[in-house]
């Protein structure tokens, strides 16, 4: 008998492998990247001012990004329990920790990449002029806002995995709970972009906030998904 | 196999005590608010509102304090405590429902205080947030599966959303205070208040605990028995149907 991997490998295993499912199945990004830009065309008709539209753009890129988490989290644990692959993970004692942290960074991922092309989208649609040095506070606040977000998605979707309801339930639980994020990632954004009249180095207590709550949601997650996850 | 007697109320001679007390102290709130106390210089008798809004407002987070230590109880102990998970659940439900009282009757005291109805302030809005989320708590608790499934996964909710509360209230805060000055409800806060306010603010948080501990009391047992219901028609219907067998002869 092999010693089990520790919750480092096992996460990066679980990682991998919901990537590759990804990278094959090309859901996120045939499909719910797709839905994204559209609804930035919409807000677009919904705002009809581009000023306006300038001025909203950081919020419009969350607002979009929440919705997708949504989308992607409900996604996550759809492959899961299509065909009892988690009860497969857990009946072969695969520790939850790793579990969660390995699907919560495969979502992280997936955001990323999706943020990255909803803030290309604004940057076009809504005739933005970003100063150059906003830059490095644009990726970090990125990146620990999908951090933020995979995390508390994770923990949801887990929790209402292969319960009938979930699809309307996972908005409910999740929108309050990632209000913070909302909060933090347009407002550091904001900054990065130039467009709230803020200067680039007022981002980054946002930062610092986006980074608590990154933080928070994975200890959290860690700590009760074993109990969310079991039959 | 002897089946436990079914108990004909959820009252005990306690709840009945608590109930009788609960009344008395509504009773004396009721005087002391409206016709004992006296109007606010500023706020006129709009501020009567508070005696109802304060007390609600600390029942809503002692019902949500309390469901949130039954849910790490619950956790702990891996979904197996049925009692704990039911005063969670209890408590929950009436922090909801004082929640909802509270947000209305601070929204009508601020149209005629503040004269608008919302201010984006740190603790409405996380009040409001807060609402939401133990919305969702009770949407879990209603989920199917089994009882200590769901025990757990409501535990879970219960969890994060306290874990929320102070995340929330921090963002908001730093969030409003880049925006505006003070908000009138810190400026409040500093108002001397009137001994005799003060002291009818205090019978309301006597009164609405008391009401909290008989409503969670009753409701805890009316789900101890409905589980029990559950749990017993299967073996009663069956016990029928074998009753029935030799009456009817071998048809």
């Amino acid at each position: 008998m092999s010693t089990p991997p520790g919750v480092v490998a096992t996460a990066r295993m679980i990682a991998a492998r919901d990537l590759r499912i990804e990278w094959r199945a090309r859901v996120v990004m045939n499909q719910v990247i797709p839905f994204a830009a559209v609804t930035m065309v919409l807000f677009a008709f919904a705002v009809d001012d581009t000023g306006a539209l300038g001025r909203l753009a950081p919020g419009l890129v969350w607002l979009t990004v929440m919705f997708s988490l949504l989308l992607c989290a409900q996604r996550a644990f759809a492959i899961e329990s299509a065909d009892g692959a988690l009860e497969a993970l857990r009946v072969a004692g695969v520790d939850p920790v790793g579990i969660f942290l390995g699907k919560a960074a495969a979502l992280a991922v997936q955001l990323l990449a999706l943020a990255a092309v909803m803030v290309l989208a604004a940057l076009i649609l809504y005739d933005l002029d970003p100063p150059a040095g906003g830059v490095v506070l644009l990726v970090t606040s990125a990146i620990c806002a999908t951090c933020a977000l995979a995390a508390t998605g994770t923990i949801y979707a887990g929790l209402a995995a292969g319960v009938s309801g979930r699809e309307t339930l996972l908005p409910l639980l999740v929108v309050p709970v990632v209000s913070p994020v909302l909060i933090g990632a347009t407002r550091a954004v904001e900054a990065a972009l130039g467009t709230g009249g803020t200067a680039v180095a007022d981002g980054w207590p946002w930062v610092g906030l986006l980074a608590v709550v990154a933080v928070a949601s994975a200890v959290v997650g860690a700590l009760t998904f074993g109990s969310a996850i079991r039959d | 196999m002897t089946t436990p007697t079914t108990p004909r109320s959820t009252g005990t001679r306690a709840t009945r005590v608590i109930g009788i007390a609960a009344i008395v102290m509504s009773a004396w709130l009721t005087l002391f608010g409206l016709v004992l106390s006296p109007a606010d210089v500023a706020q006129g008798d709009a501020v009567r509102i508070m005696y109802v809004h304060v007390p609600s407002v600390w029942l809503a987070y002692l019902a949500f304090i309390v469901t949130a230590i039954c849910s790490v109880w619950v956790l702990v102990a891996r979904g197996r405590v049925p009692g704990v998970d039911r005063v969670a659940g209890a408590s929950a439900e009436i922090g909801v429902v004082f929640m909802a009282v509270t947000l209305v009757s601070g929204m009508l005291w601020g149209r005629i205080t503040w004269g608008v109805y919302w201010q984006w302030d740190a603790r409405l809005t996380t009040t409001a947030l807060l609402f939401i989320t133990y919305i969702g708590y009770l949407a879990v608790r209603g989920l199917d599966g089994s009882p200590e499934q769901r025990a757990r996964r409501s535990a879970v909710v219960g969890v994060v959303a306290v874990a929320e509360i102070p995340l929330v209230h921090w963002s908001v805060r730093l969030w409003r205070s880049l925006h505006q000055e003070a908000t009138v409800l810190d400026t409040d806060l500093d108002v001397d208040i009137d001994g005799l306010m003060l002291f009818t603010l205090f019978v309301g948080v006597i009164a609405f605990t008391l009401w909290f501990v008989w409503f969670v009391l009753h409701r805890a047992r009316v789900m101890a028995l409905a589980a029990l219901v559950e749990e017993r028609s299967l073996d009663e219907a069956l016990a029928e149907r074998a009753a029935e067998v030799p009456a009817g002869g071998q048809n």
